[in-house]
């Protein structure tokens, strides 16, 4: 079945560092209300909903299900869950979508980071055997992946600097941004990394809604269409891989066609300066692509939802009019383990 | 507003898990001062060794012993070490290639400080003291100087069969990670009331349900929930179970019995022990009331009222 499927409303909270006067329901619930008033849409009239989060943020098992309050899940609903960045819920939407069973989806993702370690909590998703009884965390993970960067030339402190002095110069204009406008490099967290090359812990939310052929243009005065989308995985050892590459990104790319036509506008899901730079390189963006108008995760880096915000960013643009043709880009995993590619284009003006 | 609460909340998982041929052979030869790879179809020998090729899939069981002493391939400095990682001084990350290896492994080296070290430098094994068959029986890496004495040290790594007398075959894989959880505005404002011995609950503004204990969202309606309601203090036994299996670490004789309980005033029933009757004369329909004890911030059980029964059709809703 050959179906054409868009994303047809975005809607993200205020990302902070702290939401602990709000559960994750209360968090998330604004941000579901507003992406169904943007569409006129009621619970009802949603053929499918998936959510992505983790229980390890929350430290609390099957955190999810109260999440779910939200949705208003009376009479019964459609509904999945992915314990991965709601990018992927979104590409088991599209799925759903594809096969004919449902013509519109509600895909929501969140993460209150500020009840635990996060450098420590993401640890937990490492090899158990041979990585995680040694607690690498998250920035040191990222610092080994900017060492390799800087002694293969692919870069240098300066020009890592100069990628987050961008994109908080870019948030300035996104008002959900956490960071934004001149933030100090700062000291080394992990060296080569500064504080600067490292994105916000914070807490927030994000929904989309996805809808098929005629049904997405009676939602949405211009669609974002998704042209391609896929993702893939490369091996979880970290020695084994080439860090200062991502060809799982490039396949993604590839099979997603973002390589068939160039595109205007990218969004990246490059929570560290240092990994702008081997996604750049993955996927081939030359100077004349906007890369993270809204600022990306160096500016709001919810876990679990910073890779579905990409998407519906690059989304919005559309909506807009601001792009005609964009790559979204999420990614899962230490050092840019896996890796999910949209296509999103709007119809010709 | 009432204060959002909060508190510690600690959560530890000791996962047992098992090892595979491979996993085994590299974790109990780590506890001998072994180090072994494994080798792929192609060739390429892959330290830490795994069980299938990343590359083709297949199956790989080929060991063989590589040295000790390795090459540095990324490294990054380390100055401010966290709980549980391998040392408690400054230290660098590193990925290490070891001599005969061709993938690196992730570890620690204790060096004197970043000028110290460097892409490609070389290193060796320091090992544990005490070692059990786990990936920290390498304590870490640090320097070392092939040309100097330290050479004599090393001895060439042999042909090795990965056979171990009394083999590891699993490893508890133990964590800890420390919370401060908040429930929020709802329930901090439901167990504050809770602390006064008052039940309160919140109302659906559409379809009017009053949610005890409120978690802040009507989950039928998917709206917010704010208009705040005192409910109970008495209430309903809608439904209950016997309870015949005794719980670690509670000092409730069994039998004893768990009910749905509907306050007087809520749109749903909570779930409360009930006592001060015996568990075989429980029954649906029964009124009840909380019983406190001192310094409580709940109620400890519930008790009969002995008012008459309620009648069926005032909680067949609340079921």
């Amino acid at each position: 079945m050959n179906r054409e499927i868009a994303v047809v409303a975005f809607a993200q909270t205020d990302h902070r560092r702290t939401s602990e006067e709000l559960s994750e329901v209360e968090m998330l619930m604004p941000v579901l209300h507003e992406v169904l008033a943007q569409t006129g849409l009621k619970t009802a009239d949603i053929g499918f909903t998936c959510s992505g989060s983790s229980d390890y943020l929350a430290g609390r098992a099957f955190s999810f299900t109260l999440a779910l309050d939200g949705v208003g899940a009376w009479p019964p609903i459609s509904e999945s869950h992915v314990e991965m960045d709601g990018a992927w819920a979104l590409y088991e939407a599209w799925t759903k979508l594809l096969t004919g069973d449902a013509d519109t989806a509600l895909v929501y993702s969140y993460g209150k980071s500020s009840p635990g370690p996060l450098r420590d909590v993401l640890t937990r998703q490492l090899d158990p055997y041979y990585v995680a009884p040694l607690w690498p965390d998250s920035v040191a993970l990222a610092a080994l992946q900017a060492q390799a960067l800087i002694d293969a030339g692919d870069t240098d402190e300066p020009a890592l600097a100069a990628v987050a002095a961008r994109s908080r110069a870019d948030a300035t204009a996104n008002s959900h941004a956490q960071l934004s406008g001149s933030v100090p490099h700062g000291d080394y967290l992990v060296r080569p990394l500064r504080t600067g090359d490292c994105p916000p812990i914070g807490d927030g939310a994000a929904a989309v809604i996805l809808a098929a052929g005629e049904r997405a243009r009676e939602l949405c005065d211009r669609p974002a269409w998704i042209r391609g989308l896929d993702h893939r995985i490369e091996a979880h050892g970290l020695g084994v891989r080439d860090l200062t590459d991502s060809p799982s990104t490039r396949l993604a790319a590839e099979k997603a066609g973002a390589f068939e036509r160039p595109v205007d506008t990218a969004e990246l899901h490059a929570p560290f300066t240092a990994q702008e730079v081997v996604l750049r390189k993955a996927l081939s963006l030359d100077d004349g692509v906007r890369v993270n108008p809204s600022g990306g995760a160096l500016a709001a880096n919810p876990v679990m939802a910073a890779g579905l915000i990409r998407i519906g960013e690059a989304a919005a643009g559309i909506h807009r009019g601001e792009s005609d043709r964009a790559l979204a880009h999420a990614t899962s995993g230490p050092c840019l383990q896996q890796n999910l590619v949209a296509v999103l284009e709007g119809d010709p003006r | 507003m009432p204060e959002v609460l909060k508190a510690p909340l600690t959560v530890e998982f000791p996962f047992t898990r098992s090892l595979g041929p491979v996993q085994s052979a590299f974790l109990t030869g780590l506890r001998e001062r072994v180090v072994l790879g494994v080798r792929t179809g192609d060739g390429r020998t892959l330290v830490p060794p795994v069980e299938y090729d990343p590359v083709t899939a297949e199956e790989i069981r080929d060991l063989v012993e590589v040295a000790p002493t390795g090459t540095v391939t990324t490294w990054a400095w380390n100055h401010a070490p966290r709980r549980d990682q391998p040392l408690n001084t400054p230290f660098a990350w590193v990925l290490v290639r070891l001599d005969g290896a061709d993938t690196a492994l992730l570890h620690a080296l204790d060096a004197p400080g970043p000028d110290a070290v460097h892409t490609g430098m070389r290193v060796r094994v320091r090992w544990a003291e005490e070692r059990s068959g786990a990936i920290t029986d390498i304590a870490c890496f640090e320097p070392y100087d092939d040309s100097g004495q330290d050479a004599g040290d090393i001895s060439e790594p042999s042909a090795h069969s990965g056979e171990f007398a009394d083999p590891i075959t699993g490893i508890v894989a133990r964590a800890r990670l420390d919370y401060t959880y908040s429930p929020g505005r709802a329930q901090s404002a439901y167990l504050a009331a809770l602390a006064e011995h008052r039940n309160v609950g919140e109302r659906c503004p559409s379809c009017r349900k009053v949610y005890v204990p409120p978690r802040g969202a009507c989950p039928t309606c998917g709206l917010a929930t704010s208009e705040q309601v005192e409910v109970g203090p008495r209430g309903t036994v809608t439904t209950f179970c016997i309870v015949n299996i005794k719980a670690k670490n509670l000092d409730i004789e069994v039998p004893y019995v768990y009910a749905h309980i509907a306050l007087d005033g809520a749109g749903l029933a909570l779930h409360a022990r009930i006592g001060g009757i015996p568990y075989d004369q429980v029954r649906m329909g029964l009124r009840v009331e909380p019983v406190w004890t001192a310094e409580s911030r709940f109620p400890d059980h519930y008790r009969p009222t002995g008012e008459p029964d309620a009648d069926y059709d005032t909680y067949r809703e609340l079921l």
